[in-house]
């Protein structure tokens, strides 16, 4: 019979238009092709110019549509009728709204503004949400940075003045040898994921160090399974096993780190550990020419990296000298350290030698000529094609902030660090930590704070302590407890203020971040704290408002919400005054627009607070004569300037001759720009500009001219970290601003200048609980926001928590039974599962797929509600008492990240169970539940 | 596979319907008038019935016709045709004994031949299956044609005849649980060939694509507890074969009778339930389920 | 029609790196994205925000854990984990069109696409029974037959740039682990990978030949932890305070 078929129409229309913006489900920001069809959404593409996807698409950028029109979506502003926590509101008018916050805050305002906490999530403007809270006057902001990953991103910024997070990319084109820490998903979601399918397509090395092989660390070629914890040591011994090789990069330590700086060395000067420096305060060199001392930058100066120096009797040694002491010492040896990090000496040797292979045998050069900062003329770029990433896997413990900063020495030995195949820094990086500002805590009464919030310490003057020495701030970020607490404690907050330590708040105003659930340390606690009463039956934290888009379970605990759009609906600048989209070869920005009007009683936020800033009087939200200053978000993004000719959009502002790029003049038409240019704007780097960009002055002209900063930068990069130092002198007893007696030791033990290596797992009781429980990020699910997404909440509905072998035979345990997990906290039953590409000591779930009954529009059935769970339960924003009566944060002491990764457990078979323990009361949903059955078809 | 009662009721009615109704046209037994009006209305329900009960297996039932099309080269598309040309046939012959007290032999030989082939097109639809070993053998069609030919036989009144039958299907029913039961390991498809993945070692399932469940696993994954297997395989053998067998063997009376017919229906059901329940679908193996 | 046509002209389909899927979803939800919108009925979710919840997709990313064997010098080899991103292969010899009572599965002569005419689809399931690979699902909402449809509605849309005229799923895959292209053709970047990096059937032994193929995934664990490497780790200098000497000398030759 004769081959029949029907005739198809191969070429439909695919969509009426297509309107570009940018994508919201999480902070990649990737560029979206949105397809209309009549007005609706009808499909999300990537958009193949975006500097960030070039045309790809994750799963939840793919599943906007839902997102988009999720059953979850607040509708109108929402007053609380019921108690706290019973999800019982009654729909408001955004008048009322805004009276009663204005109500609530203006008087804050007036008395006291520290009583007012204002803090932001998954914030994507915090440039911002920072400037209005900076113009309220409370020194009490922060966004989600402190629970996130600010070891990361302060040891970067310390260590080499930029850090991974996203705020810069292995050079993806010429890396041959590709070694990731702790990551499963990262914020640069789809640049690692097109990054490694470019080297594997390459045939190049990818090895994952991670307890946990799934994701990334499933393609990688080598998995090595470490204990959880003590990526420190394995670190170390790579440093100690090149180090004693001589496989460094003699000549980059030399030229652009601070290896060759000079050392106080005499243990009885106050000054004993600080580096010498000249009047200007720069630090000083042994110049190989004359074998004197000189400023590191002048001229022709080749700083030595092995003289000494003696300056009226105190002998100086060059940080080179110290790093030699360390490191090469046999307890860096990877013999020293096998069984502790679980990888076997030979195999850390192996690893070593590969990066040694790699970074000097495939060494190559670019024909890119250029001038250094010392006018010293090269003609070619060389390269070593050895890059890193890491991320929470080695942040998120308490000794995180060491490690973070062992691993940024380790790839500066290898003069891997802005070399053509290593790591590269993505614009407004490099900056170093000294042109960062300040933290600022100075509060006056109608008036705004003296200064930006968050910022770089770099010694103890620079703390936010009152003049009584207690904690300015809520969160007692920038206090001895935790002193380069760079992002703030937003984990701290609820529990600070609940315990009225160090003092009690009025107002808590948060936006974008589900605190009485995923996002919190201790959620049963935090859920007590914010429900919990004082003898006059008032709530302890008196007043709560919120703003969410969806409801999540902390909208149940807010007295006031004021409903956000979706992201599709409103303005939004991904701005570089904030966590920019640039590449490393390119500085880029991003803009949001309304390619659908929402369809509901709600506002987008930004908006929202250029309207409340203005009822309050906020100086920065007025205008002279006292009205409205910014009509709503695009008004401020068009029209706001930081500095004069610096707006948050660096595209398409008003020169001298037209449209510039980087310094101008407002131009209304901006947002008009953006959208007819895809909705971002990039501006490429020149050749030759593109890499040894904190001291390539063509680099550092660039970016004075585009705004980046105000004058050439160049900087040495710190191995040795002096500020860590100032903090141990004071600790020692010197200077006038003292350390309370109890955090002397820690402070000289943790706060080394050069990275070190402490067992955190001591203080979370691991001789009792020697399990560690890990959490990962699912690649198609964004915190708890995904599960109200009927696509993405099938790929993940609920989690069983994976168990190694061995765990499991121990425990007598098999596929499908259910487990009880202790920690020195608290208690979860939950659904087990084995895995065997797992450390032999470490448990694990995907993070933030179990929901409250009630939340997200969801069915109270949803196995998310009843299978799924939260470790969250086990793990506490206080360690463990120690009997000291003292109250020691779970987090790392230096700067105060979240120390989630420390969790350590028992496991124990339990009885077969139908849900998931702890079974929570259902909250009452104020937007109902979603519908049955989606047959979902905008066309047609 | 998911025992659906739509396919258990259809093949098992149908499959009986059929059976009487070649028995019929073969003149077994000979009969006309009113008495030939019952039994080809027992056949009649039976055949028809089993079809209709098909029909609810389908997504878009009203477009049903379109399954005549592809008799060329669909099993499924063969049965439809062949079961209405065997409805049709025997419709003729049914007439002829009905109302006119007139047998037409070779009328009635084809549409004995035609009614086998319906339960012969029935079973090849399952036995053409590749992905479920269990089913893809000879033997599937051999038992589908017993069982018909003996509950035709039982339905037909044909004592000794159907007790013979009886025990022969019950012979070729066993075998087929016995071949069944080693079929998928014999098959040679394992998760190492549905995901390549043998050459570096023990491929063993990990995470499900999805965490809730699909088409796939309610249509192809059903497991039966092998304990829960046996003893339904012996209720099942009992029910339709045994008991039968010896109701027939003892001294003939229309209660027993009756008694045998309703206990072999009742059985080939559970054999029906089984012969799906029990098969492995290979699309399994990917979800970790076999 | 049913009948497979003797040859096809063009042999279209996926070539996936099981060596660089990473395990994303995002070719799943891409795909669920477009052919919801587009190609015949959109693909249905039942009990979308309930207990239950459960829809049709025509891609679905399984993994596997593979516990390599011991070799002489690794006793005790890690095991793997392996992404498996899979729909329908467009097998050559489809077992799914020849069931088919009414028609409506086809494999098209001019590029060997296997598609479902939803029009005369009675949803029997006879197709999905006869895959070996689940890529076919019914639709509990429409009552037909769903199966991926190698975006037969974007790879000639006029449309759509020439650039995407590619399966969604091949556009939005951020790892590029997925191929598409002209199998027959072996000339074309989807059959040279396949020859380079040993491609290959799923269940040979079914006898469909599927057109879409696998890169197996490449050795791993393979670093040699011996010898080989040692010349690299050799120390400057053994002697107490061996390494400041060495500096010292390597500085001045700098
Ligand atoms: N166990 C464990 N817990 C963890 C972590 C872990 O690794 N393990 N990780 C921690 C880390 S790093 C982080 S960053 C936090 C994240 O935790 P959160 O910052 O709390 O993140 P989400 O859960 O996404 O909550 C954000 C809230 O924003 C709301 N939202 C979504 N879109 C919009 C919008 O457009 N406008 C507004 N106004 N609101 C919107 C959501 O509905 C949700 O309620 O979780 C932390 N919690
Ligand atoms: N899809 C998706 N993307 C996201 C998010 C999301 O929720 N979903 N959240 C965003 C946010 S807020 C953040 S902070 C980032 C976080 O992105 P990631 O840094 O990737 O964070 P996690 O998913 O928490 O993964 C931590 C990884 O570290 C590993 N790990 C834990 N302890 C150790 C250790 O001691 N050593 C080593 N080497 N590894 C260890 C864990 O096994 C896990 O693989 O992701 C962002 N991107
Ligand atoms: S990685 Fe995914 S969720 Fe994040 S911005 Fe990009 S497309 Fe959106
Ligand atoms: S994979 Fe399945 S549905 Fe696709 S052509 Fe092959 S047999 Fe048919
Ligand atoms: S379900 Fe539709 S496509 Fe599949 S065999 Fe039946 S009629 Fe054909
Ligand atoms: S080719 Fe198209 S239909 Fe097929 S899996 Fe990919 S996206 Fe889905
Ligand atoms: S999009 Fe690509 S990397 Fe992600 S699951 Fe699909 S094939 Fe794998
Ligand atoms: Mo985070």
């Amino acid at each position: 019979m004769p081959h029949k078929q029907p005739t198809l129409n191969l070429s439909p229309k695919v969509s009426d238009e297509v309107r570009k913006t940018t994508c919201y489900m999480c902070a990649c920001r990737c560029g979206i092709n949105v397809h209309m069809k009549g007005g609706k959404v009808a499909y999300i593409e990537g958009n193949r110019d975006h500097p960030v996807n070039k045309g790809v698409l994750c799963a939840k950028g793919s599943a906007g549509i839902m997102q988009h029109n999720a059953p979850a979506r607040l509708r109108a502003p929402l007053k609380r009728v019921g108690p706290r926590g019973s999800g019982e509101f009654e729909e408001i008018s955004w008048d009322e709204a805004l009276d009663i916050a204005t109500g609530w805050l203006a008087p804050i305002r007036r008395d006291n503004p520290e009583k007012l906490a204002f803090f932001t999530g998954r914030d994507q403007s915090q440039s911002f949400t920072s400037f209005w809270a900076q113009n309220f006057g409370t020194p009490n902001y922060a966004a989600h940075g402190g629970f996130c990953s600010v070891n990361m991103a302060a040891a970067g910024i310390y260590t080499m003045g930029g850090a991974f997070w996203e705020f810069g990319q292995p050079d993806w084109d010429h890396t041959k040898l590709f070694m990731l820490f702790g990551v499963a998903e990262d914020h640069d979601s789809n640049p690692i994921k097109m990054g490694i399918g470019k080297i594997k397509a390459r045939g190049a090395r990818v090895i994952g160090v991670n307890p946990i092989r799934t994701g990334y660390n499933a393609v990688a070629d080598d998995w090595v399974g470490i204990t959880p914890g003590t990526d420190g040591l394995f670190i170390m011994a790579l440093i100690h096993c090149l180090m004693k090789a001589g496989k460094i990069d003699l000549d980059y330590l030399a030229r652009f780190t601070n290896a060759p700086c000079l050392v106080n060395s005499d243990e009885k000067s106050p000054e004993y550990g600080l580096l010498l420096r000249d009047p200007d305060g720069k630090e000083l060199v042994i110049d190989r020419n004359t074998g004197k001392p000189a400023p590191f930058d002048q001229k022709g100066v080749r700083p030595d990296l092995a003289a000494t120096h003696r300056a009226a009797g105190v002998t100086h040694r060059p940080v080179m000298h110290l790093m030699a002491e360390r490191y090469l010492s046999d307890d860096h040896a990877p013999e020293a350290v096998a069984d502790r990090t679980g990888i076997s000496a030979a195999r850390i040797r192996a690893i070593a030698s590969e990066l040694a292979r790699v970074a000097f045998d495939e060494a190559f050069e670019l024909d890119h000529a250029w001038t250094d900062f010392r006018g010293e003329h090269h003609t070619k770029m060389t390269g070593r094609p050895v890059s890193f990433h890491a991320m929470r896997g080695i942040s998120a413990h308490a000794n995180g902030f060491q490690t973070c900063r062992a691993l940024h020495v380790l790839q500066i030995i290898l003069g891997t660090v802005e070399v053509p195949g290593g790591f590269r820094f993505k614009p407004p990086y490099p900056k170093p930590a000294t042109a960062h500002p300040k933290p600022h805590c100075q509060a006056t009464c109608n008036g705004p704070l003296d200064g930006p919030h968050l910022g770089f310490v770099q010694g103890p003057e620079d703390l936010a302590l009152k003049p009584d020495g207690t904690a300015a701030r809520i969160d007692k970020a920038f206090t001895w407890d935790n002193p380069m607490s760079a992002h703030g404690l937003m984990h701290m907050v609820i529990s600070n203020a609940h315990a009225g330590d160090p003092y009690k708040i009025d107002t808590l105003f948060m936006y974008m971040a589900n605190m009485a659930w995923n996002s919190s340390m201790n959620t049963r606690g935090v859920i007590d704290m914010l429900t919990d009463t004082d003898e006059s039956g008032d709530y302890v934290i008196p007043r709560i408002i919120y703003s969410d888009a969806y409801s999540s379970e902390m909208v149940a605990y807010a007295d006031l919400i004021l409903p956000d759009t979706t992201y599709l609906e409103r303005h939004d600048c991904i701005s570089l005054l904030d966590r920019p989209i640039c590449e490393a070869d390119a500085a880029a920005d991003a803009i949001r627009w309304p390619v659908v009007e929402p369809d509901r009683d709600v506002r987008g936020f930004q908006s929202v607070l250029c309207d409340l800033g203005a009822r309050l009087d906020l100086p920065g939200f007025v205008t002279e004569a006292g009205d409205q200053k910014y009509a709503d978000y695009a008004d401020y993004i068009i029209n706001h300037e930081r500095r004069p000719g610096i707006g948050p959009l660096a595209g398409w502002r008003t020169g001298e001759q037209g449209l510039t790029a980087g310094r101008g003049a407002p131009n209304a038409s901006q947002i008009d720009n953006y959208i007819e240019n895809g909705g971002f704007f990039v501006e490429h780097i020149p050749k030759g500009a593109n890499y040894y960009k904190p001291w390539n002055m063509a680099y550092q002209d660039w970016a004075v001219g585009m705004g980046l900063f105000d004058k050439p930068l160049p900087y040495l990069f710190s191995l040795y970290v002096e500020p860590m130092r100032r903090f141990q002198l004071a600790a020692e007893g010197h200077g006038d601003r003292q350390p309370p007696d109890h955090l002397r030791e820690r402070i000289r033990r943790t706060m080394d200048p050069l990275p070190i290596w402490y067992d955190p797992s001591g203080d979370n009781r691991a001789e009792e609980y020697p399990i560690t429980a890990l959490t990962q990020r699912p690649m198609a699910m964004y915190h708890s926001w995904g599960s109200q997404n009927a696509w993405l909440r099938q790929l993940h509905g609920h989690n069983p928590l994976y168990l190694p072998p061995n765990l499991m035979r121990d425990n007598g345990l098999k596929d499908g039974d259910w487990a009880t997990v202790t920690s020195p906290h608290g208690e979860i039953t939950v659904p087990v599962l084995e895995m065997a590409a797992l450390n032999p000591n470490t448990v694990w779930t995907w993070n933030a797929i179990g929901k409250r009954k009630g939340a997200w529009a969801l069915d109270k059935d949803a196995p998310e509600a009843t299978k799924g769970f939260l470790l969250n339960h086990l793990i506490h924003e206080l360690l463990p008492p120690k009997g000291d009566g003292l109250r020691w944060a779970n987090s790392d002491p230096i700067t105060g990240q979240a120390a989630w990764f420390d969790l350590k457990v028992r496991i124990a078979k339990a009885a077969p169970q139908n849900q998931s323990k702890p079974v929570m009361k259902p909250i009452k949903s104020p937007v109902g539940q979603g519908p049955d059955n989606l047959a979902w078809k905008v066309g047609k | 596979m998911h025992p659906a009662p739509s396919v258990i009721i259809f093949t098992t009615f149908s499959g009986l319907g059929f059976g009487l109704l070649a028995w019929l046209g073969l003149g077994f037994p000979d009969v006309t008038g009113w008495s030939a009006f019952a039994f080809f209305t027992i056949a009649y329900v039976c055949a028809v019935g089993g079809l209709m009960a098909s029909a609810f297996h389908l997504g878009r039932p009203e477009r049903a016709l379109k399954a005549f099309t592809q008799w060329r080269t669909s099993w499924l598309s063969r049965e439809a045709v062949t079961s209405v040309a065997a409805l049709l046939v025997m419709g003729v012959y049914a007439i002829g004994t009905i109302f006119f007290d007139k047998a037409l032999p070779l009328v009635g030989v084809i549409g004995a031949a035609l009614s086998l082939l319906t339960v012969f097109t029935t079973s090849m639809i399952y036995a053409q299956l590749k992905t479920v070993p269990r089913w893809h053998t000879a033997l599937t069609p051999v038992m589908f044609l017993a069982l018909a030919i003996a509950g035709g036989a039982l339905l037909a009144g044909e004592v000794t005849t159907a007790a013979v039958l009886l025990a022969l299907a019950g012979v070729v029913v066993m075998a087929t649980w016995l071949h069944g039961d080693g079929a998928f390991a014999r098959s040679g498809t394992t998760l190492a060939t549905a995901t390549g993945l043998g050459s570096i070692g023990t491929p063993r399932a990990f995470e499900p694509p999805h965490t809730g469940t699909n088409y796939l696993l309610r249509e192809f994954v059903f497991v039966v507890g092998r304990k829960h297997g046996t003893k339904l395989r012996i209720i099942a053998f009992t029910l339709a074969i045994a008991l039968p067998v010896i109701l027939l063997l003892v001294p003939f009376s229309h209660w027993l009778a009756a008694v045998a017919v309703l206990s072999h229906v009742a059985g080939v059901l559970v054999t029906r339930w089984l012969f799906f329940a029990q098969a492995e679908h290979v699309v399994g193996l990917y979800y970790g389920k076999r | 029609m049913t009948a497979l046509p003797d040859k096809t002209d063009r042999k279209l389909g996926l070539v996936i790196d099981l060596d660089t899927c990473v395990g994303c979803h995002a070719c799943v939800i891409s795909c669920k994205g477009w052919n919801t919108e587009n190609y015949g009925a959109p693909l249905s979710d039942q009990d979308a925000y309930g207990a239950a919840p459960s829809g049709t997709f025509l891609n679905r990313v399984h993994s596997y854990e593979v516990q390599p064997l011991a070799t002489s010098d690794k006793v005790q080899p890690p095991a793997q984990l392996i992404h498996f991103p899979k729909s329908c292969l467009h097998c050559d010899d489809a077992p799914c069109v020849t069931v088919c009572p009414t028609g409506a599965s086809y494999k098209r002569v001019e590029d060997g696409i296997v598609l479902v005419n939803e029009s005369d689809c009675i949803g029997c399931g006879l197709c999905a029974w006869a895959c070996p690979y689940g890529a076919r699902e019914k639709d509990e909402a429409e009552g037909v037959m769903k199966k991926c449809t190698l975006c037969v509605d974007r790879i000639y849309n006029e449309n759509l740039e020439e650039i995407d005229r590619v399966p969604t799923c091949v556009r939005t895959c951020p790892s590029g682990a997925r191929h598409f292209g002209d199998l027959a053709d072996p000339d074309s970047h989807v059959s040279r990978l396949t020859a380079e990096r040993g491609g290959m059937d799923l269940m040979p032994e079914m006898g469909t030949r599927p057109v879409n193929k696998y890169l197996p995934p490449r050795p791993k664990d393979a670093l040699p932890e011996i010898d080989v490497l040692a010349p690299y780790l050799a120390p400057v200098d053994d002697a107490p305070g061996g390494f400041l000497g060495w500096l010292d000398k390597t500085l001045e030759k700098l």
